[in-house]
């Protein structure tokens, strides 16, 4: 059979992360505005981040939390299946580091928005290009040299 | 598992508590200069710990340059579960060379930072510490994940280190942007590199990792894995097609930023590439696979090349230093495509000679801009007169970076060459030394311009201050005395590169218990240690 | 003044505010025995007062909670956080061992150490989202001609 359906449904998860991951990645190469970059980086590591819970899921598992009485004795029952938490707790950190990556990077869009006064990717491109043919002209003609 | 213990009788001494120490000095550092946030107190704050950190490196650095490793279990979680800090040889040295390269760059930090950067100076200190932490840290840790965390932790304190020298050039806001957007990519590649190996294992300890993913080569997950982290490591380190966040990083960073960047950050990175090549993957694993040979070489040969090319024709001298590290990383990956001891020695020695004489040179490079502005040849025509020691410390690190007999560099250089050699690759041999050529033509630029050139007559510059003149003596004599007397970092290498390569770095039986640690710890656990050293198996 | 706007949103902004922060201490505190902990109450804390500022405005926001403040707050999470691991190597066990805060019953070390971390990973993270805020917010537009 060409078509493994069976294969094709039981790799749904993966198959959503390949398309989140190379939406988001599409969008940091192909796109010129900044802000979108950050938009297309936020989504290729949210698509990361749903390849992690994914895997953590067993089917059947519930919550990973042992019931406590009042006292805090915990009842533990081998028979209920857990999800595995481990992923969880990796992508809470992960989720952590995202928040921090797109703070930054909207901070630095707040401060090339007041340096170069665009935030479009060939409008920087051409004002750096404009400063270094300056740089070149003012320093690189003693040595002969392009930088 | 610390629950199933009712009481455990630990008593560790500060001994044994190095590893963490090592870590937790830069790190507490960082908040501690926020809360005081006082200017003089952040420098002072900043160069102690430091210091403290250079000495536990070094205190760790001689327990394992003879071979075996130091095991310590974070929370007192044991390793397979726990986060676990492991330290060999190798990363021994490479946090020698780290808090080596950090503790050198405080004092010059101190002027240069002054110089450049107006507002925020405890904010600087603090992310300066965090992103030393961060580098420290993803050396220090046994735990994949851990690795990510501290990546994270060092890249983003870099991207805002970078972005501080906007005040002076405002070209440092996009190369801080650019940076951000390949490092994160680089990252999240690591990371789901290591989500391939943890779906495939079950657990994210390196050494476990290395145990449970043998017999598992023919996996597709693993091989995506290590594609995956190759990539994302490669990112960080600036490997060939990947380097084009460097050059800009470097240029437009405060000097004493792209001191500290140049001699450790890719650095650490290229240590995290061979720990995952050599200790995670079985070197068997990297053999079959053929990628290295295919792959690295032609890549290395391109940097080394390309890199030093595109370095002949600047016109700043900052910039063309840069473009000469992506150069200096191709050899660093030529040593690991070789495959051989000597070849990983090579690699592990000129991560280290190549960091001190990078910083010397960068060093200089601060100096000139505190003196002349800018680090333009024709700013700088002439200074290496007007500044003898800078620019003698400049003739030096240059020639180390050429690898002229007598200098770090040339040590390094020569392992490479050898381990082509024994390889049978002596084309490869060839185009090492022909590449030096190249580094000949761009050193010899720079002692042109620096001495032949007349001094423009209304600069009256002189020797930097003090505290910017020691720490470049010190590394100068650093680069001379590591090219003749190689005991320490041609020992801790060699180390380094057996344990790397047998793939056993302790790896084979991971030490469950914290008294198994090769130390003086009471309760009598001394002898356990000796398991706990055999690196052979 | 922009003071007679808005009423509803004031008047309604003013009761959840408080009733956030208690919720947010709740999850804070309960984070032992339950889902929550120091993340999700740093950020609902950080929201309460989020929400204020937008409502009331930023320098209403900051008179209550100055900037300096949240700087050395999110210093002092940090702190707190490691200086628990350090009070425990001090006490001869791993860093963040909690056990070491009671040898004779690791459990309720585990219990204590948990409390004092996730107070440090609260403080920092409500800090941190602040900071972000006020550091956004703090920035007025620049405004270039065509914009007009």
């Amino acid at each position: 059979m060409i078509w493994d359906v069976e294969f094709i449904l039981g790799h749904m998860n993966y198959w959503l992360f390949i398309v989140l991951m190379m939406v988001g990645f599409y969008i940091v190469v192909a796109k010129g505005n900044l802000l979108k970059k950050i938009v297309g980086l936020n989504i290729f590591q949210v698509a990361v981040f749903m390849l992690y819970i994914s895997v953590g899921k067993i089917t059947g598992g519930t919550a990973p939390i042992f019931p406590a009485d009042l006292t805090g004795h915990i009842e533990y029952d081998p028979s209920i299946l857990y999800s595995n938490p481990l992923p969880h707790v990796l992508i809470l950190t992960a989720i952590v580091v995202g928040v921090a990556t797109t703070s930054l990077g909207l901070a630095l869009i707040v401060r090339i928005r007041e340096g170069f006064d665009s935030i479009e990717e060939d409008e920087l491109v051409e004002i750096e290009r404009a400063m270094m043919i300056a740089d070149n002209a003012e320093h690189g003609s003693s040595m002969g040299g392009r930088a | 598992m610390a629950g199933d213990v009712e009481i455990r009788e630990v008593a560790m001494t500060l001994h044994a508590q190095l590893p963490a120490l090592q870590i937790v000095v830069p790190f507490m550092t960082a908040p501690l200069i926020v809360f005081f946030g006082k200017r003089e107190t952040a420098w002072w704050l900043a160069f102690l710990s430091c210091s403290v950190s250079l000495v536990i490196s070094y205190l760790l650095l001689m327990q394992v340059i003879g071979g075996g490793f130091i095991s310590y279990q974070m929370g007192g979680w044991a390793p397979p579960l726990g986060i676990e800090y492991r330290i060999d040889a190798a990363n021994g040295l490479i946090l020698f060379l780290i808090s080596l390269v950090a503790t050198i760059t405080m004092p010059f930090a101190y002027r240069s930072i002054q110089a450049e950067i107006t507002r925020s100076h405890t904010l600087f200190y603090a992310c300066l510490m965090l992103c030393f932490t961060g580098l420290m840290g993803m050396v220090i840790t046994g735990d994949a994940f851990n690795v990510f965390v501290f990546l994270e932790v060092s890249s983003l304190s870099t991207y805002v280190l970078v972005a501080m020298g906007a005040e002076r050039d405002k070209r440092a806001l996009t190369a801080a942007f650019d940076y951000l957007i390949l490092g994160t990519i680089g990252a999240t590649f690591f990371v789901i590199g290591i989500g391939f190996l943890y779906m495939a294992t079950g657990t994210l300890n390196m050494a476990d990792l290395a145990d449970r993913i043998q017999g598992q080569e023919s996996s597709r997950t693993v091989r995506a894995g290590f594609a995956f982290i190759v990539v994302g490591l490669g990112l960080k380190a600036a490997m060939v097609p990947l380097h084009l966040w460097l050059p800009r990083a470097y240029t437009y960073a405060p000097s004493a930023v792209t001191v500290f960047l140049a001699a450790t950050a890719t650095k650490a990175s290229i240590y995290v590439m061979l720990r995952f090549m050599f200790s995670v993957y079985q070197p068997e694993f990297v053999f079959h696979t053929n990628v290295l040979q295919i792959l690295f070489i032609p890549l290395a040969l391109l940097a080394m090349f390309g890199g030093s090319f595109v370095a002949v024709f600047q016109t700043d001298m900052k910039r063309m230093l840069a473009y000469s590290s992506i150069g200096q990383i191709g050899y660093m990956l030529l040593g690991i495509a070789m495959l051989n001891q000597s070849g990983v020695s090579a690699t592990m020695v000129h991560m280290f000679n190549h960091g001190i004489t990078k910083a010397v040179l960068f060093m200089g490079v601060g100096a000139f801009v505190l003196r002349a502005g800018s680090s333009f040849y024709d700013n700088i025509g002439g200074l290496g007169r007007k500044m003898p020691v800078t620019g003698a410390v400049i003739v030096i690190g240059g020639l180390s970076l050429i690898g002229i007999p007598g200098t770090a560099g040339f040590v390094s250089k020569w392992l490479l060459v050898q381990a082509a050699f024994e390889n049978d690759m002596w084309p490869i041999a060839l185009l090492i030394v022909l590449s030096s050529l190249l580094a000949v033509i761009y050193v010899w630029r720079v002692f042109e311009v620096i001495y032949l050139q007349a001094p423009n007559e209304w600069s009256e510059a002189s020797d930097p201050p003090m505290t910017m003149l020691v720490p470049m003596i010190i590394l100068a004599v650093a680069c001379v005395y590591f090219g003749i007397f190689t005991d320490l970092s041609l020992g801790a290498a060699g180390t380094a590169a057996e344990a790397l390569l047998n793939g056993s770095f302790g790896m084979a039986e991971p030490s469950l218990d914290t008294s198994a640690l090769p130390l003086d710890v009471p309760h009598g656990a001394g002898d356990a240690g000796a398991d706990a050293t055999g690196g052979d198996h | 003044m922009i003071n007679h706007h808005h009423l509803i949103l004031r008047v309604v902004t003013k009761l959840l505010v408080g009733a956030i922060i208690l919720f947010a201490f709740y999850v804070q505190f309960h984070g032992d025995f339950s889902p929550g902990g120091g993340f999700q109450a740093g950020v609902l804390m950080a929201a309460a007062f989020i929400i204020y500022g937008l409502v009331f405005g930023l320098d209403k926001t900051q008179e209550v909670l100055p900037p300096w403040v949240v700087h050395k707050l999110s210093a002092l999470g940090v702190l707190i956080y490691s200086g628990t691991g350090v009070w425990s190597m001090m006490l001869g066990y791993p860093f963040l061992d909690y056990g070491a805060f009671d040898p004779g019953h690791p459990s309720h070390g585990q219990h204590t150490g948990i409390l004092a971390v996730e107070a440090g990973v609260g403080l920092t993270v409500a800090a941190v989202m602040v900071t972000i805020y006020y550091g956004f917010g703090a920035r007025y537009p620049h405004i270039s001609d065509e914009d007009w």
